[in-house]
Order: structure tokens, then sequence, then C-alpha cells
């Protein structure tokens, strides 16, 4: 039923998107997709796309959300870029969701997909030395459909609006510490998806109300059929299989970490912007707690935070695995 | 004299052709088959591809699906078309597509030459191989498998069940006795043309028709009829998981393989650029041929295979949630909970700290906050000390404390004061060390300041939770190590047991207590206990203490308590 009713709304929200290039003929039955809904994020963008094409990503299908800081027009003039563009409601369309859904749906049946924000920068095994089809190869040998990706929220040293962010820049060289292990997670039987919290945000932001800290659990890659549908950002998928990553009988799957490059400069002028248009998860209640402690320039750094080296060290540190991966 | 090769092929041509290549080149001829779902047009590009060499050739093709006999005949017939062509043949080697040589053909044949009369095919009696799929060994060879394993898994799994049920048994041919391994061997012309030109073929080839994953048993078995000198292991490195899936290589894995010594690997992944570029680039032989030891990659899948088994016990993470009880390991180390200890002895971590090589923490579930060592308020891994946060999911807390501090043992104190969420989390993890002096609670009510009926209602609720905590440690559930004392016996001889506890968590340290902790002050205990019995409230937990005969702090006594002087 629930997925029913996601996919309708999807094919609703569809008359919203319009579409500024269509380069989708250019995909090829093998290719790996990204999937991305993004509003002014022009200064991340050289650097999130040279990121993922080095991955192996073929193609992007990016829906611009009313972008006024030429992210538009850089997209558009970018040759693996498809580009739709809406000035509807973040908020009414599930925060993105029924839109990605509906290009999903539409482009995405039959290729395995990775869906992320500008924002997040998706670290698998042995991706320094692997390409992403490796990786899918690998999954399709084992009839795996969906591979999980944490959410790590990474941060920098000192106050959070510091060091500016420079075009290009690779946002991990500023925003370099995370937290390595103070997430709880508990099961959510209904979906059979882990929801997973903790990380800078919930000490820091939500020490108070625990239960309303962001969720940090993802599901981003997917080998995506007809009738998949993101029931909750790309927290939790539909048919709930999708959602069984996890072993439960001891053994470790194989997993990744989506690094967060949120706490990053200009962050101060983004949190008061998306308060103004309030178009955000639970009345933006995630911004108003920023907002509140954001005035007391916060560090988020403490002396056990961790400084981010490579895939192994979080590994090793137990936020992701290889599973039987070698 | 010199090796041949089959090579079963189905995807990534283009690489099956560079190999093919590659051994043809280096004076070893090739027979490929082409499975005959591939479609015609990549097989004629492949047969187009390899058409300036002469000593490659294409056997008869068959539709190979996994488990059935056409992969055994698509093998026997690559076989009898590389002995028939190539009569300066002496081994026959069967390969794969992705399969990937490691080292000069050159000095495979001079490893061949070194033993021409030796079979290399791994061939175990179906009572020693344990790594069957299915748990099907020896019922491979007695039962029926009309059903596919892969496409009629429900199908399949019932016939097994009924056959079993009313008994079905194959009569195996006589003198046969079934053998299982890997269905990549090297056999000598002698042994092959025996199985091939035997009369009786037609009687076994019946047989393997109904046996299931023939390609694992046919050659492995027949070859036992015939060989003079068999060395039951592959030449080819292949390494299978849990679930019968060959572990792939990639181009990291370079300087393993390399070290390895094998001769050929398999499987390799089709788009690992630089193993291609890198095995198939001519090298010159090295003389003499080094053994094969494929024991560090052998130590690598059997590392990926536990971790996907087993994992890493009491980690729980994205892709490790273990249900109630199957945890293998509920905490990833050992740890040590003092109950009571705290309220008995002034300034006891303190005390502790100084004997025992760990981390001595407070009060971790207390109510105000997590009392980390040394009144940090933030601990390894970025965990807080809020309550909030901790009581928002303890069990995380606890596991994640432990996690967080690998290789440094953790001790803490508890109360009944303190969250008790974690009673039967503990209670019932073998890592845990769990030390109550029963009634200890006690003390700080006996030293309090406030008003009687106020520490009268506190000390029946205190005592309330600490008889269910006690239960749970006495029920028959316990997986703890757990000693109990009442406050009375622990005051009476507090040297002996705090002895015990602190051997227990540093075994090799040995050291000798030379000061006992300080006690507090109990004079007048009695008597308060009294009055919370006159008050009506009966407490039970503390042992006997009776009014007047107030325990008092026993003067230190050095070392050896049970030295018998």
């Amino acid at each position: 039923m629930e997925r029913r009713r996601r996919q309708l709304r999807a094919f609703r929200k569809r008359r919203e998107l319009r579409i500024v290039i269509d380069r989708t003929k250019a995909i090829a039955p093998s290719d790996i997709l990204a999937f991305v809904t993004l509003r002014n994020e022009r200064i991340r963008l050289p650097y999130f796309l040279r990121y993922y094409r080095n991955l192996g990503i073929k193609h992007f299908l990016i829906v611009d959300n009313g972008s006024d800081d030429g992210s538009d027009a850089y997209l558009e003039a970018q040759e693996d870029v498809s580009l739709w563009s809406t000035g509807a409601s973040y908020k009414a369309s599930s925060f993105g969701v029924d839109w990605l859904n509906h290009l999903l749906r539409h482009y995405g049946t039959g290729h395995w997909t990775l869906t992320v924000d500008p924002d997040e920068f998706f670290v698998y095994p042995f991706c320094d030395t692997r390409p992403i089809e490796a990786l899918t190869d690998w999954l399709d040998t084992y009839d795996i459909r969906s591979f999980p990706a944490m959410l790590i929220d990474m941060y920098p040293k000192g106050p959070i609006d510091a060091v500016p962010y420079r075009e290009g820049q690779n946002p991990f060289e500023i925003a370099s510490w995370f937290d390595a292990g103070n997430y709880t997670i508990a099961r959510n039987w209904y979906f059979q998806n882990l929801w997973i919290q903790g990380g800078p945000r919930a000490r820091m932001f939500f020490s108070k109300t625990p239960e309303a800290a962001p969720s940090l659990n993802k599901i981003p890659l997917v080998k995506w059929e007809r009738d998949f549908v993101f029931a909750s950002s790309t927290h939790m998928l539909l048919p709930r299989g999708l959602n069984m990553v996890y072993d439960e009988w001891g053994g470790e799957k194989a997993s990744g970490c989506l690094l967060h490059a949120k706490f990053l400069s200009p962050l101060t002028a983004k949190v008061a912007e998306e308060m103004k248009r309030r178009e955000h998860y639970a009345g933006s209640r995630e911004y108003a707690a920023y907002q509140e402690t954001l005035s007391a320039e916060p560090d988020l750094w403490t002396k056990w935070s961790e400084k981010y080296i490579n895939w192994r060290q979080l590994e090793i540190l137990g936020l992701m695995s290889k599973g039987n991966w070698a | 004299m010199t090796v041949g090769f089959v090579m079963m092929c189905h995807t990534a041509l283009h690489r099956a052709a560079q190999v093919a290549r590659y051994w043809a080149e280096s004076g070893a001829p090739v027979v490929i088959h082409v499975d005959a779902r591939v479609p015609s047009k990549e097989y004629s590009a492949l047969g187009k591809s390899l058409a300036d060499l002469d000593t490659v050739s294409f056997s008869k093709r068959y539709k190979c699906e996994w488990g059935t006999f056409s992969l055994v005949a698509a093998a026997q017939s690559g076989a009898e078309q590389l002995l028939a062509r190539h009569a300066d043949v002496r081994h026959v080697f069967l390969a794969s597509g992705s399969c990937l040589p490691l080292r000069p053909v050159e000095e495979l044949v001079d490893y061949l030459d070194a033993r021409p009369h030796t079979d290399f095919i791994e061939s175990v009696t179906t009572a020693e191989v344990g790594w069957t799929v299915g748990g099907i060994d020896m019922e491979r060879f007695t039962l029926r498998f009309p059903f596919s394993w892969k496409k009629q898994r429900r199908l399949f799994d019932r016939y097994v069940d009924f056959q079993r049920r009313i008994g079905v048994k194959r009569r195996l041919p006589d003198g046969l006795v079934p053998h299982l391994g890997s269905q990549w061997w090297c056999l000598t012309r002698q042994t092959l043309s025996a199985i091939l030109e035997d009369p009786d073929r037609p009687m076994y080839d019946r047989f393997f028709k109904r046996v299931w994953i023939p390609d694992e048993s046919y050659f492995q078995s027949l070859a036992r009829l015939y060989a003079t000198s068999i060395e039951s292991r592959s030449l080819t490195l292949s390494k299978f998981d849990y679930q019968g899936k060959p572990h792939i290589f990639y181009d990291d894995h370079l300087q393993l393989l390399r070290r390895s010594d094998c001769f050929v690997a398999r499987k390799i992944w089709p788009k690992a650029d630089r193993l291609y570029a890198t095995f198939l680039a001519p090298r010159p032989a090295v003389s003499p041929p080094a053994e094969p030891n494929p024991a560090k990659i052998d130590r690598l899948f059997s590392k990926a295979v536990e971790r996907r088994t087993k994992g890493r016990p009491g980690l729980y993470m994205q892709s490790r949630f273990p249900r109630q009880d199957q945890e293998n390991g509920k905490t990833s180390a050992p740890y040590s909970v003092f109950q009571g200890f705290s309220d008995l002895f002034e300034n006891f971590e303190g005390w502790l700290a100084k004997y025992v090589v760990a981390r001595v923490h407070g009060h971790l579930f207390g109510h105000d906050r997590a009392e980390f060592a040394g009144g940090e308020t933030m601990f390894n891994g970025c965990l807080s000390d809020s309550a909030r946060l901790r009581d928002y999911n303890p069990r995380g807390f606890l596991t994640n404390l432990i996690w967080n501090a690998r290789g440094e043992r953790q001790c803490f104190m508890y109360s009944p004061r303190d969250n008790q969420s974690i009673d039967w989390f503990t209670a019932t993890d073998p890592n845990a060390q769990i030390s109550v002096i029963s009634g200890a609670w006690a003390v700080p009510l006996f030293r309090s300041n406030r008003n009687f009926r106020d520490i009268r209602r506190e000390a029946a609720r205190l005592q309330r939770i600490e008889t269910y905590h006690l239960d749970i440690l006495r029920s028959m559930y316990v997986k703890a190590r757990v000693r109990i004392w009442t406050m009375a016996d622990f005051i009476e001889n507090p040297m002996e047991p705090l002895q015990t506890i602190i051997d227990e968590i540093s075994p090799r340290s040995a050291r000798r207590l030379t000061e006992a902790p300080q006690m507090v002050d109990l004079t007048g205990f009695g008597q308060f206990l009294q009055n919370l019995k006159n008050q009506g409230m009966q407490p039970r937990l503390m042992g006997d203490f009776p009014v007047g005969d107030d325990p008092q702090p026993k003067h230190t006594r050095r070392g050896r308590p049970y030295l018998v002087k």
C-alpha cells in the first residue's frame, strides 16, 4: 500500500519537473547512474562531479530545485549530466524523494543507481583501488540488490565557518574529523531497516532530545527495478526486503559510508536561508537546532575526534565492513 | 613435450581470447569451448580475433548449465580434440575463460616435465569434504536431481527431501569410489585417454548424467581408477566462499598473486586491466621453478569468509546487527562491574586503579551523568557523558564503550540507584565480571542528612531494585562471572575477595594487595538498620549487623590472606 502511494505521488509530482537538458540517450545499459536533488550548490559541484566520475559514475540525473547561484548553468554544460528543474516545494515533494522516485523508475530501472546529496561522498571497501563497477559486479554475483552506506558527519577543527571552502577543493581537507563510536542502532520492525542515530549532531544539537536526532542509516546504492521506491529520503526503501542490508546471525555484510560534508563554510548563511524557507524535515527542527547553537560559534571537534584517513580506517573502527569481499 | 589447455568460456570472451593467445604464442595448444548460449555474433568475433593462431581451435559447443553434465560433456569433447590434434601434448590443463596464468608457460612445462606421470587433480572421498553446497555430498551420487538448484530451488529441495524419506538409493557402477574436488585439473595424456576411451565410458556417463554437479566428481572419481600417481591438489588457484561462489581477484591483489607462485588463478575480474597487463606481458622463466604457495591468499579469503559468517564480536553496526543470543559476543572484551564497593569504601575507584591495568570509571549509569574515569566529559569514540543520550540506548552505550576501548579493560561502578536497563544484558554476557556487595546501598543513606521518612522510602526502593537484580544474577540464564557477598560477610574479610577479583582482572600481574581500601566509618550502622526495622522496613540484603556490635574498620592486613602463618 505504502509503496503504491509513493509511486502515485511520484507520478503526480513528475509534472513539477521541467526538463532543462536531456542527455539520457547517452546512457548505456550497464552504466551506473547517480541521482541528485540540489539547491544552490554551485561551489561544491566541481569536486562532487569529479569525485563520482573517478569512482566510475557514467551519468548524473539531477533535479535542480530553484537554484539562483548558477548551479543550473554549470550543470547544463556538463556532458554527462541530464538536468531537470523545478520551482515547486521541496517539502511537498517529500523532500525531493517524489521527484527522484519518478526519475529512478523512468531512467534507473535495470541500472545500478546511486542516490546521493551533493554533500555526500560515497566510500566503499577498496574504493581507492577498485572502481564502483567492481562493487556492483560483485553484488550482482550474489544477487544483492541494495548496498548500505551510513552517513558520517565530518567536521573541521575549530568554528565551522573559520576556514572557507574553495571551489574544487576536497571538502575533507577542511572537514576531516568525525565521531568514531557514539552511534546507536534500533531496529524498525515494520520497514525492517536499522535506525541509526548519533555522531556530532546528536551530541551537540540533540543531547536534550536524542530521539529527534537525524537518522544516519542510508541505502544509496540500489539495482533499481520498476516497482522500487524510496520511502523516506534514502533511509529506507520499499519493498522492505531491500532494507535487509544487515546480518542478523552475527556475521557482517559488506557496507560503505557516506562522508557528509555538511559542516563546512558557508554553513551559517545556509542555515539562515533554510530557516527562512522552512522546507526541511520535521518543521526544519534540525536547522532550528543548528541556528541556536551556531550563533555561539561551536566547535564540533573534541580531543576524542578521529581524523579521516581512508576507508580501511572506517572498517577497522567498525563503521563499515568488507563483508566477504576480499 | 608440452602442456595443452582446454578453456571453458561463457563471458568476457575478449579476456579469454587474450589468455588463449598468450598460451598459444608461448607454444601451448589451446582448445576453446564456448557456451552455446553465447550469441553467435560474439562467438564469431572471438573466432576471428584468434584466427591467426593455428594451435587454437574450437570444440563442439554445449549449452552449459551450472550443476549439470553439460559441463563434463564440454570438457570431454575439448580434451578429446586436444589429444587428437596435438600429439606432443602430455598434460592437459582444464581452465576457464576467467583464468589468468601467473607464471610463464615454460615454467609450467618444466614443472610438469619433472613430474611426467603425475595427475594434478583435487580428489577427495565424499566422507572428507566439508565444503559442499547444500550439505549434500554422498547424496550427490545416490539421489536424482531433475530440478535446477538455481532456478527451481523449492522443487529441488522438496524432491531431495522426498527421496530421503522414501529411501531412494542409486546403485553405483562397480569399482567406482565417489571422489569430489575442484573442477580445474591437469591430467596426463595416459590418464585422460584412459578415461575417455574406456569401453565402459557410456555406462559411467549414464551414471554421472544423473549426479549433481558432476564437473566436481566425474574426472575426480574416474581418475582414481586409472591414474598411477595422483597429486590431490589443483594447479589452479581458485578459492570458494561459504556460498560456493569463487572469490574474485582485482588489481590490488597483484603482489599477492605474484608471490603465490601459482601457475593459474581464477576468477579474475574481467576489468582488472593491470592484472592482465602484468601477467600476460612476456617474462623470462625462473629456474628452478618454485613450488606454488597459496597460503597467504588462503588466509585472506578464509578471513573474509569468517568476517561474513562470524563477524567481529561485540560490534553492532549498519551491516551487523545480530538478533538476541546470536551475537557471537555480546560485547567485544571482558569488563568488570562493581556493585556496592564505592558505597562501602572511600575512593574505591582510585584504589582499584592502582592495582589493575584497566580504566576504572565511576558510576557509568549514574543518574546525572556517565561518570567516566578521571571526571572526563567524553570518552573514546566521542561518547558523551550526557545521561539523556546514554539512557536513549543504554545497551548501545555500553557496547560502544567496550568496543571503543578495545585493548583496555573497562571497570565501572554500579548501584541500584543507577539506570538498571542493562541488568539482563550484563548478566547474560560472558565478558562481564559482576561483583556485588549486597545491601551496601544503605551506607550512603546511613551517612546522609535526610529526613528519616525519606530515607526509609528510598531504602525500600533500593532494596526492591537490588533484590530484582540479584534474582537475575542468580537465575539459570547467567553467563557472566558473578560473585555476591552480603555486606556483613564482605566486611568480615574484605581482602580475600578483593584479591580474587583483581587476580581475575589482571592474571599476570600477580601483585599482592598491600593495602585495603579505606572503609567508611560504620559506627552506628547496626542501630541505623534497627531504626529502619522499627519504622516498618525490613532491610534484608546486608546480612547480620547486631546493634551495638559495630563493625570496626579492620586494620589493614598485609598480603596473602590465605597464607597460613
